[in-house]
């Protein structure tokens, strides 16, 4: 009866000792070194009695700001491993020529450029811009959290659930070898029957659930929990492109879950929708994941600009110029964002009058980004402009991020992207406006808000080699594959017959080697800062005399950031009020109701990593388990009663009265 | 001017009690009446169109159970929902418009472009090679 019974097939699914790669010694010595630096953590933080404290204080909390410097973390800790896949890429490129195969088997190769692409983008440039969001959007418009801040550490924990199985392919199974968006029919079942695109799949699934909340929670806080006073027009422009990036991302994040659904149906339960028979349509795949895609290089370019937005401001000393011609531009990319989707396949075969709609909507979006750069030019122009790290950030994505724009206009030309579409000019185009635009922009986010967040201020010499690293290696690395694009070179390829275009990809590689003396130097920099810190205390609460309300508090932030809200005249509400002669209340202080932390979000996110194994692993027991424990413990949570305190006024009284004699003794 | 006067009502402490959604609409016991009615109509004649036969064309047909399902969501929308212009400030009518704005950018975008495709496309099979014009 039992004799088809298997009863390893039935435990471990699809997963043998096969799958894991003891094959392949560049994964093996990578698996050597995380075992390594990963045991050598946890003793430390065994050593050091750690546990409770990152339980209690981080891991548990929903302190918007702290879930906002773990998402940073999450994201830096990625950005090593995606930057290592980028340095992988570019060493093999250098010496695949001539017969020789380099050091990467095609194999090996095709899931390194994919788990690049999705690292960087998934699980480094979200979480980087969603952590500031966290972290900025309610201390600068004077809220003591976001409006669910349950959800908040929940959403956390399910972006770093994704990130974690993403990570597990490495060592567990392989990873997908389709390119980032995994565009059928080479993700469908039939090409690629192995777990790989089953790891993308459930990686960006678990995390595109935290992305979407996190996303609701930030627009439900900036509409309802502006500090009295702050009208629309008024609010922060780093706020204002953060609303305006939470609606894109509400919007069009359930167009990629419902995509990637579909896919998963077709792998899973044998449906047609992205097949080449039966009426499937592979081409419906690489339309709707671009009615998602590009609006989602606009989620992460606005906060970016609404970071230079607030940098340009405070570092020229004076009013942000065209506060409102910054807001309307803000809002039309927002709008118009959803309107250009096609330019991503405008070689799909649609047609001229298709491509030329698309075409001109492409163009047309470029205008309010121009009128953004405008309005920064002018702000600098008759300012008086001082050269701190974060302003080093602004200008160089000034100069770097108009070639990416001018170049995207070129690809926006359907008949030159004819010529162009999946050249190495592409992948140059794009790693411009990314690593010019929004890389730049989070580092001057870091070395902007970092002394709020911590006290003290970065190191700048080691900051200023980061910046100079980053920029000359950024135009040493992305240069050449301009030229090589020019000269028909495609993407992805993983070893090259014509000789002439070494020496190209060895420009490139030696840009690499540069950025990453620069992202070398960047943790330099932390370590650095660190060790110095009583160097570079700043007590003042206001260390570049800002201008937005994030700077009102002290630095760090209590945990309540504000002991009274607030009330604000004008949209550079701390500079207003500083004019103004605005003293610190001292008295009066009253019980701040406060929500309590909770564990719910890290167990709900760890039960979700093991549904997707199992699902990943056709283990269908632990899928059906894991499902059940996730909805027994979701609703378990609804139970939970224990979900606020308040801070008692003698404790906001002690912790004013301290800020109060920091400040006296700074003065 | 110190502009700290004690906060009267923190976000914060909107939580409590339940002013919270004071601004949204509240049903009544017969809007909630009329929404039932409302639907069960809009339901059962779909029914009788499809089981009854009543047009000879399926395309017909199709198209009015359709109809009749997006009438049935504006209803759901206004009777249990609470939609309308005024709750929440405006808010909830400005993000049901984007909705649909979107919906409406998505749908009609892939039908154009997919059947700009289908129309551009080579022929898949000899059959349908046979079939062109």
């Amino acid at each position: 009866m039992f004799s088809n019974f298997d009863l390893q097939k039935f435990i471990f699914g699809r997963l043998t000792l096969e799958a894991i790669p003891y094959h392949e010694p560049i994964l093996v010595a990578t698996f050597i070194a995380v075992a390594i630096g990963g045991l050598a953590v946890l003793a430390l933080v065994t050593r050091f009695r750690l546990w409770g404290y990152l339980w209690t204080e981080w891991f548990t909390s929903v302190d918007h700001k702290k879930i906002g410097i773990m998402y940073i973390i999450l994201a830096i800790i990625m950005l090593l491993r995606g930057f290592a896949d980028a340095i992988m890429m570019r060493i093999q490129q250098a010496i695949a020529f001539n017969g020789n195969e380099g050091y990467l088997n095609p194999h090996h190769y095709d899931q390194i450029f994919t788990a690049h692409g999705v690292i960087m983008i998934f699980f480094v440039a979200m979480p980087f811009v969603t952590g500031f969001m966290n972290y900025v959007v309610p201390l600068q418009i004077g809220a003591r959290d976001v409006s669910f801040p349950f959800l908040n550490n929940f959403s956390f924990w399910m972006t770093t659930a994704g990130a974690v199985i993403i990570m597990m392919s490495l060592f567990v199974g392989e990873f997908a070898r389709t390119g980032w968006l995994a565009y059928p029919p080479l993700s469908g079942a039939d090409y690629s029957p192995g777990v790989g695109v089953d790891y993308y799949i459930w990686g960006l699934q678990v995390a595109g659930v935290g992305t979407t909340l996190s996303g609701i929670n930030l627009i439900a806080t900036i509409v309802k929990m502006r500090a009295p006073g702050m009208s629309f027009m008024k609010m922060p422009v780093f706020t204002w492109t953060s609303l305006c990036t939470n609606v894109l991302i509400v919007a069009t994040f359930p167009v990629l879950t419902a995509t990637l659904a579909l896919l998963s149906l077709d792998r899973y339960a044998g449906t047609n929708f992205f097949t080449n028979d039966l009426g499937g349509n592979p081409m419906m795949y690489v339309n709707l994941i671009w009615i998602w895609g590009h609006p989602e290089v606009y989620i992460l370019v606005l906060p970016a600009f609404g970071i230079f937005s607030e940098v340009v401001a405070t570092f020229c000393g004076k009013r942000l110029f065209g506060y409102a011609s910054m807001v309307y531009a803000t809002v039309v990319i927002t709008i118009l964002s959803y309107i250009v989707w096609l330019h991503h396949f405008f070689t799909m075969g649609s047609g001229a009058s298709v491509n030329a709609f698309f075409g001109i909507t492409t163009m047309i979006i470029s205008i309010p980004t121009g009128a953004k750069m405008f309005n920064w030019l002018f702000t600098m122009y008759r300012g008086r402009i001082r050269y701190e790290l974060p302003m080093y950030w602004t200008i160089g994505f000034m100069v770097t991020f108009v070639i990416g724009g001018m170049t995207g206009v070129l690809l926006a030309v359907p008949p030159a992207d004819f010529v162009l579409h999946n050249s190495l000019f592409l992948i140059a185009h794009f790693h411009n406006v990314i690593i010019g635009g929004v890389l730049f922009g989070l580092m001057a986010g870091i070395v902007y808000w970092w002394p709020k967040a911590f006290g003290y201020k970065l190191d700048m010499f080691w900051g200023k080699m980061s910046f100079w690293f980053w920029q000359i290696g950024f135009f040493f690395a992305f240069m050449p594959l301009y030229v090589l694009g020019l000269m028909g070179v495609t993407r992805r390829v993983s070893q090259f017959e014509d000789p002439s275009l070494q020496i190209w990809f060895i420009i490139a590689a030696f840009g690499a080697a540069l950025i990453a003396i620069g992202i070398a130097s960047f943790i330099i920099q932390l370590v650095v800062s660190f060790l110095r810190r009583d160097q570079l205390r700043e007590t003042s609460g206001d260390p570049w005399n800002a201008r937005t309300l994030e700077w009102s508090t002290s630095s760090p932030p209590p945990d309540y950031n504000f002991a009274f809200t607030p009330v604000v005249h004008d949209h550079d509400s701390w500079w207003d009020m500083k004019n103004r002669g605005y003293e610190r209340p001292l008295t009066g202080f009253r019980p701040i109701h406060m929500p309590k932390n909770t564990g719910t979000g890290i167990i709900l996110s760890g039960i979700s990593v093991a549904l997707a194994f199992g699902l990943i692993w056709y283990m269908w027991w632990l899928a059906a388990v894991s499902f059940v424990a996730l909805i027994a413990v979701a609703i378990g949570h609804t139970f939970n009663y224990r979900r606020d305190f308040y801070i008692p006024a003698d404790v906001v009284t002690a912790t004013e009265d301290k800020r109060s004699a920091l400040l006296e003794k700074q003065a | 001017m110190s502009s700290q006067a004690p906060a009267h009502e923190d976000a914060q402490e909107a939580h409590h009690g339940h002013s919270h959604g004071h601004e949204a609409g509240h049903g009544t016991f017969r809007s909630y009446v009329t929404g039932f009615i409302l639907s069960v109509i809009l339901t059962a004649i779909p029914f009788w169109l499809v089981m009854a036969g009543v047009f000879e064309s399926r395309l017909v047909t199709a198209a009015l159970v359709m109809g009749f399902g997006a009438i049935q969501i504006v209803v759901h929308m206004i009777y249990f929902l609470h939609m309308n212009t005024k709750s929440e400030g405006g808010w909830t009518m400005l993000a049901l418009i984007f909705t649909l704005l979107l919906v409406a950018i998505a749908l009609a975008g892939s039908l154009w472009v997919m059947h700009h495709l289908n129309v551009n496309m080579m022929p898949m099979s000899p059959e349908m090679m046979k079939n062109m014009p």
